[in-house]
C-alpha cells in the first residue's frame, strides 16, 4: 500500500493543537443558541406546517418569542407550557399563535417539573423516527451493498426535483452510487426552510423535506432494482443548518456538506451563528448516522491550490475535532479536498498525489471526500476529460472514499445526461482497472512525493501554531483561510444569536447527548 | 463570390487538388483535408437503444444539415436514452467577407498606463463597483477580476492605485447596488453573472439598466458585465457599455475602463 513516511510527532502535533483550537470556540460559545436551533427545537416537536402566506409555522413561534422577549429561555419550555395550559399540541399552538389569538409568554406556568416532562414528550417521536430511520438505513446498506470505493458521487440540479428524481436514478443504474442535490442558489441565505415539493430553482432544487422524501423514496426503488444502496446528499449549510440537519434525519438522507467555516468565509454568514449552528447540526447528524462532508475544496476555488495545502490541511483538522466533539465518530467525517492544481506546473499529478496520501494517511478512518479538477478546466471538454482521468487514477490510487465524479463540461452547463454517462464511466473504469495498483507500489523514501506530504505537514503545523496563538476568530478576521476576511461582529444572521438565560432547557440538546454518549445507540461501525 | 468547394465522397480521388487550392472567403470545418467539412457530434435521444434509435440518430444529424452521416457509437445510458457520437460533413461554407462581429473598441495597456490614463483624465481614482447580483452566489468571476491577488498571476483591480474598488460580493440586489453606485459616485458598475439556467440572468441584467436609467444614473457610469456566458455583443445588445467572457483577466478590463473613461471625458 503507498504510504508516507510522516513525522508522528508533528501529526500529534497538529491534532492537538485542532483539538485546542476547536475546543475554544466551543466553549466559548456554549451560552449560546440561535433562532435556527429553536426552530428546529419547533420542528422536533411536530411544528411542520406554514401559514396560508407560506411562512413555516416553526419561524411563526420562534418570532413571536423573540417578539415577547423570550426566546433567551429556548422555544421548548414555553411551547410545553402553553401545551400544558390549553390542552392543545403543539402544532395547534402554533397555528393559534399564527392568527393572532395567544400570547404564549404569558400563560400561567404549569410547574418547572410538569413542563420539563411535557418538553422531553413532545419532541420525543421525532427523535424515535430518527433512530429508526438510522436502523432502516442499516439494514438497507446490509440487503443492498455497496461493494466498490470510492463510491462515485454526482450532482443533479435541474430546479425541478421531480427531474431531478428521473435523474438521479438513471445516473444511479448508470453507476452512481451516491445522489446529490444542489440546492438553488441562494437558499442558503434564506432564514427559513422553504415548504412542500418544488419545480422551479436557480441553479439548483429548493432543499425542502418534501423534495428529501420524493428523492429518497425514488432513489429507494432505484436501489432495489440494482441490489446496491443510493446514497443521497444534501446541504447542510447556511441559516438553516440545523433545521436542514433535522429535515435529512428525519427523512433518511445519508450524507449532507456540513463544513465549520464554509458559510463565514463563502456566504458571509456571521461567525457565532455559524458556529453554534454548525455543532447543533453536527449532533443530529451524529445521531441519524449521517456522514458529514467537509468543504476545505472550496479554499481551493480562490486561492492558488498548490499554495493552499497548508490551509486546506489545518482546516481539516479543525473540521475535524469540531466534528469529533458534536458526537461524530471517524467514519462520519468525510473531510474535503480537491484536485486543483494548475495542471501546466511541472509535477503537477506528483503533488496531487502527495496530497491526497496525506490527508488519506492522517485520517485513516475518515470516508475522505474527494473533488475533481474545475477552477482549470475550461471549455475544451476533451482536455477536461483527460484531466478527470488523472483525478480518479489518483483518488483510487489513494483509497479515497467518497469521488465527486468530475465532469468534461464543468465550465460550461450543468452536466447533460450524457456528460455524466461519460463522466461515470471513466471513474467506474478506473476503479476497476486501478484496483490493486496501490497496493502493489510504494512510495519512494525522501523522494518528491514524500517531501511535497512533509513540507505541507511541516506548513500546516505552524499555520495552526498561529490560528491557535490568535484564536480562530482573530484567524478568520485576518484572512488565513481561502485568502477571506470576516470579522466576527459581521455577516449575516448576526441577530439571530443569543445568550441562553438560566431558565434554558432544550429536550432536544440532553436527548442528542445522552444518545451521543453511546449508551442508547451502540457500538460498532455503522457503515458498511 | 466563387463557388462552394465540395469535395468527392472518396477521399483518394478528391483530396491532394483541393486541398492545394484554399480559398480564403469561404470556408468549412477542416478535418483531415482542406474544407472537407468534417463534423464530430455527440447527443442523446430519449429513444432506447437498437435499430430505430439508430436511424433517429441518422436522420437527426441530416436534420443538422450533415451529409453522409456516420454513427459511431450507439450507447445505451438509460431505459430510454441512447447516447450517439457520429460524423458527417457539412456542404454550406461561411463567407467570411460577409460576417459583422461586434469587437471590442480598446486596447490592451500596463497597469502603469493605465493608472496613468485614468489619473490624467479624472484628475482622481476612478471608483468601481462591483456584485454578482440577483440570485447569484458565485463570486469567483468578481473576485478573481477585483480582488488584489487577481487571477493566473495577473492582479485585480484593487491592485491599481488608480482604481478605487467597492466589491459588494454576492447576491446583491440591483436596487442595493444602484444605491451604492450613488453613494460612492461610482464610475464603472461590474456586474458578474454566472448562472444561466433558463436565462435567469437576462431578465436580471436588463432590470439593473431599466434601473439605473430610473436613478438617471445610466449615463453618469460605464456599465460592464461579464460571466462564462457573456459576449461584448450579447452585452450591448442588452443596453451595456461592454460584456467580458471567459479568460478575461482584470487587465482586460482595466484596460477598457481607463479608455472608456477617457473617451467620455474628453467628448
Amino acid at each position: 500500500m503507498l504510504r508516507l513516511s510522516l513525522d508522528a510527532k508533528t501529526v500529534e502535533r497538529c491534532h492537538e493543537i485542532s483539538e485546542n483550537i476547536t475546543s475554544r470556540v466551543i466553549d466559548e460559545l456554549s451560552s449560546l443558541s440561535t433562532v435556527a436551533i429553536e426552530r428546529t427545537v419547533a420542528r422536533f416537536a411536530g411544528i411542520e406546517g406554514v401559514t396560508a402566506d407560506g411562512v413555516p409555522l416553526a419561524n411563526v413561534l420562534v418570532s413571536h418569542l423573540v417578539e415577547k422577549g423570550k426566546i433567551h429561555d429556548g422555544v421548548a419550555i414555553h411551547l410545553a407550557n402553553a401545551c400544558l395550559a390549553l390542552g392543545k399540541t403543539p402544532a395547534g399552538i402554533s397555528e393559534m399563535i399564527s392568527r393572532g389569538e395567544i400570547d404564549i409568554s404569558n400563560l400561567e406556568w404549569q410547574g418547572t417539573e410538569e413542563v420539563t416532562r411535557k418538553a422531553r414528550e413532545i419532541c420525543k417521536d421525532s427523535l424515535d423516527k430518527i433512530r429508526a430511520r438510522r436502523a432502516e438505513r442499516e439494514v438497507l446498506l446490509e440487503q443492498l451493498p455497496v461493494t466498490q470505493t470510492p463510491w462515485l458521487y454526482v450532482i443533479c440540479a435541474t430546479g425541478n426535483i421531480h427531474e431531478d428524481a428521473v435523474q438521479g436514478r438513471l445516473a444511479a443504474s448508470q453507476g452512481a452510487d451516491v445522489i446529490a442535490v444542489i440546492r438553488s442558489t441562494g437558499q442558503s441565505l434564506l432564514d427559513y426552510v422553504p415548504h412542500g415539493i418544488t419545480t422551479e430553482g436557480f441553479g439548483g432544487t429548493y432543499a425542502t423535506q418534501a423534495n428529501f422524501k420524493l428523492m429518497r423514496d425514488a432513489l429507494d426503488e432505484e436501489s432495489h432494482k440494482l441490489g446496491r444502496y443510493v446514497r443521497l446528499v444534501n446541504y447542510c449549510s447556511g441559516l438553516c443548518m440545523p433545521e436542514i440537519a433535522y429535515m435529512g434525519a428525519v427523512e433518511r438522507l445519508d450524507m449532507m456538506l456540513n463544513d465549520a467555516m464554509y458559510g463565514i468565509l463563502f456566504r458571509d454568514i456571521n461567525m457565532e451563528r455559524t458556529f453554534v449552528d454548525q455543532n447543533f447540526s453536527r449532533m443530529i447528524n451524529a445521531y441519524a448516522g449521517i456522514i458529514i462532508n467537509t468543504g476545505e475544496d472550496n479554499y481551493l476555488t480562490t486561492v492558488d491550490a498548490f499554495d493552499a495545502g497548508p490551509s486546506v490541511l489545518a482546516s481539516q483538522f479543525m473540521n475535524y475535532h469540531f466534528a469529533k466533539k458534536a458526537g461524530l465518530r471517524d467514519e462520519q467525517i468525510g473531510l474535503g479536498h480537491a484536485f486543483e492544481i494548475d495542471p501546466s506546473i511541472e509535477d503537477s499529478l506528483s503533488y496531487e498525489l502527495a496530497m491526497a496520501l496525506l490527508v488519506r494517511q492522517l485520517f485513516p478512518d475518515c470516508p475522505i471526500k474527494y473533488m475533481p479538477p474545475t477552477v482549470h478546466k475550461k471549455g475544451d471538454i476533451f482536455t477536461s476529460h483527460v484531466l478527470d482521468s488523472n483525478f480518479n487514477l489518483v483518488s483510487v490510487l489513494t483509497g479515497q472514499t467518497i469521488h465527486l465524479v468530475g465532469m468534461l463540461t464543468e465550465a460550461i452547463h450543468t452536466p447533460l445526461i450524457q456528460d455524466r454517462y461519460l463522466s461515470i464511466r471513466a471513474a467506474a473504469y478506473m476503479r476497476q482497472a486501478a484496483k490493486h495498483l496501490g497496493h502493489n507500489l510504494e512510495v519512494k523514501r525522501g523522494g518528491l512525493l514524500e517531501a511535497r506530504a512533509t513540507s505541507i505537514l511541516d506548513d500546516t503545523l505552524k499555520l495552526l501554531e498561529r490560528v491557535n496563538e490568535q484564536g480562530l476568530f482573530a484567524a478568520i478576521t485576518e484572512g488565513v483561510f481561502a485568502g477571506v476576511k470576516r470579522l466576527r461582529t459581521g455577516g449575516k444572521g448576526r441577530e439571530g444569536v443569543f445568550k441562553k438565560s438560566r431558565w434554558y432547557f432544550s429536550p432536544v440538546e440532553e436527548a442528542l447527548r445522552a444518545g451521543l454518549s453511546g449508551e442508547s445507540l451502540g457500538e460498532g461501525p455503522i457503515q458498511d | 463570390m466563387g463557388t462552394v468547394i465540395r469535395h468527392g465522397h472518396d477521399r483518394a480521388t478528391s483530396g491532394a487538388k483541393v486541398a492545394n487550392t484554399p480559398h480564403s472567403d469561404l470556408v468549412l470545418p477542416y478535418g483531415d483535408q482542406f474544407n472537407d467539412g468534417i463534423v464530430q457530434v455527440s447527443f442523446t435521444l430519449p429513444v432506447a437503444a437498437g435499430a430505430l434509435a439508430e436511424e433517429a440518430a441518422r436522420q437527426t444529424m441530416k436534420l443538422m444539415g450533415l451529409e453522409e452521416p456516420q454513427v459511431a457509437e450507439v450507447a445505451p445510458i438509460g431505459e430510454n436514452a441512447t447516447f450517439f457520437v457520429g460524423y458527417g460533413k457539412l456542404t454550406r461554407p461561411v463567407e467570411l467577407s460577409k460576417l459583422r462581429i461586434a469587437k471590442p473598441m480598446w486596447e490592451e495597456l500596463d497597469q502603469i498606463t493605465i493608472n496613468r490614463l485614468v489619473q490624467e483624465t479624472l484628475g482622481r481614482a476612478m471608483v468601481v463597483v462591483g456584485a454578482a447580483t440577483g440570485q447569484d452566489a458565485h463570486t469567483l468571476g468578481l473576485d478573481a477580476i477585483l480582488n488584489y491577488k487577481g487571477f493566473a498571476g495577473n492582479r485585480g483591480l484593487e491592485a491599481y492605485s488608480a482604481l478605487k474598488v467597492v466589491n459588494m460580493g454576492s447576491q446583491v440586489p440591483n436596487e442595493t447596488l444602484v444605491a451604492k453606485a450613488r453613494e460612492v459616485s461610482a464610475d464603472a458598475v461590474l456586474v458578474s453573472q454566472v448562472v444561466t439556467e433558463r436565462n435567469v440572468h437576462l431578465a436580471n441584467l436588463t432590470n439593473l439598466v431599466e434601473l439605473l436609467e430610473a436613478e438617471g444614473l445610466r449615463d453618469k457610469v460605464v456599465l460592464v458585465v461579464g460571466g462564462p456566458r457573456i459576449t461584448h455583443a450579447l452585452a450591448v445588445e442588452l443596453g451595456y457599455d461592454a460584456g467580458f467572457g471567459p479568460g478575461t483577466r482584470p487587465q482586460d478590463v482595466a484596460s477598457y475602463l481607463a479608455q472608456e473613461v477617457a473617451r467620455r471625458v474628453l467628448n
